[in-house]
């Protein structure tokens, strides 16, 4: 049900070397339960967006949304990570983009090209707010 | 660290210390409100699956601190990577890299491995010394020769084993 842009327990090593194709799995899709419709990596990833996007999201969603995303078998696409590094923007805590952005690379496990990726996504929306990554920062 | 007042049931007041979180009991018609324990609150702990922990790990700011955290409200772009480095260590005890690393336990658990299987050697030596008695008079090598010669003569399996391997026309192992 959730596959947004890894499935990283599924797909092979293949899938991710090169990441400027995107990191869609090949149709690894779980099966629901309940027998309602199988919801797409779009519906996911919008579904996520639209709750990072809340403007007066508070500091408990936002952490509940991350701690539940980071719960998932998969590494967040960018445009739901940007959402949620402007949610932290607009609650004024550079502290958890920082580990946001940590707990993104610690996601991608030993893909290491995911992360490299993302920051390169990222870039724009980073230097807009201001982040500095955990590298730049020393904290690696 | 935390220092909560024991509170009498019929008390009023019960102050939760560092927390900063007072929870007044008001005796109206016999009610009262739990005191708050410190482990019944919640906790901060670093863990790889749930990276934003519900509370921050410094909870009680000094001025620098705070001033540090009023900054934080205006542009991110105009702090120093000392000071984001600052907040982030207010928000968080250790890093993804710090708290992912190894520790050095396995050298303990090696050294311990050896050591004892050492102790065992040096328990089994002093058996062998102090608390076996002599070994049977068969192991000796005349009682061997004697032995060895007498399975011979029988012809102890002599198609492929032990006589088959005797060459008894010139009284010598076969080569």
């Amino acid at each position: 049900m959730f596959r947004a842009a890894v499935r990283l327990s599924v797909s092979g090593a293949r899938s991710l070397t090169r990441p400027q194709l995107g990191l869609t799995a090949p149709l690894a899709q779980r099966c629901y339960a309940h027998g309602g419709k199988l919801e797409s990596d779009e519906e996911f990833d919008a579904r996520w967006v639209t709750y990072f996007n809340k403007a007066d999201i508070d500091a408990w969603e936002l952490r509940k949304g991350m701690n539940t995303l980071i719960g998932y078998d998969l590494v967040p696409e960018p445009k739901i990570l940007e959402a949620a590094l402007r949610a932290c923007r607009r609650l004024n805590d550079l502290a958890s983009a920082i580990r946001i952005l940590e707990a993104v690379k610690d996601k991608s496990g030993p893909h290491k090209k995911i992360y490299p990726y993302l920051i390169q996504e990222l870039r724009p929306t980073l230097d807009e707010l201001g982040i500095s990554t955990p590298e730049e920062l020393g904290m690696d | 660290m935390l220092f909560s007042f024991r509170m009498l049931a019929t008390r009023a007041l019960s102050l939760v210390g560092k927390r900063a979180i007072s929870t007044s009991i008001c005796l109206r018609g016999g009610h009262g409100v739990a005191k708050v324990d410190d482990y019944a609150l919640p906790a901060y702990f670093d863990r790889r699956e749930n990276p934003l922990p519900d509370v921050q790990f410094v909870t009680e700011l000094s001025a620098v601190q705070k001033s540090l955290k009023e900054k934080e409200k205006g542009s991110w772009a105009t702090l120093s990577n000392e000071e984001k480095i600052a907040l982030y260590r207010i928000s968080f005890k250790q890093s993804f890299a710090e708290m992912n690393e190894g520790t050095k336990e396995w050298k303990s658990v090696i050294a311990g491995m050896f050591f004892f299987i050492g102790m065992t050697g040096l328990v089994v030596l002093w058996q062998r010394k102090f608390v076996y008695g002599p070994v049977p008079p068969t192991f000796e090598s005349e009682w061997k020769e004697k032995e060895v010669q007498r399975m011979l003569d029988m012809r102890i399996n002599p198609v492929e084993g032990f006589s088959a391997k005797w060459d008894y026309e010139n009284k010598e192992w076969k080569k």
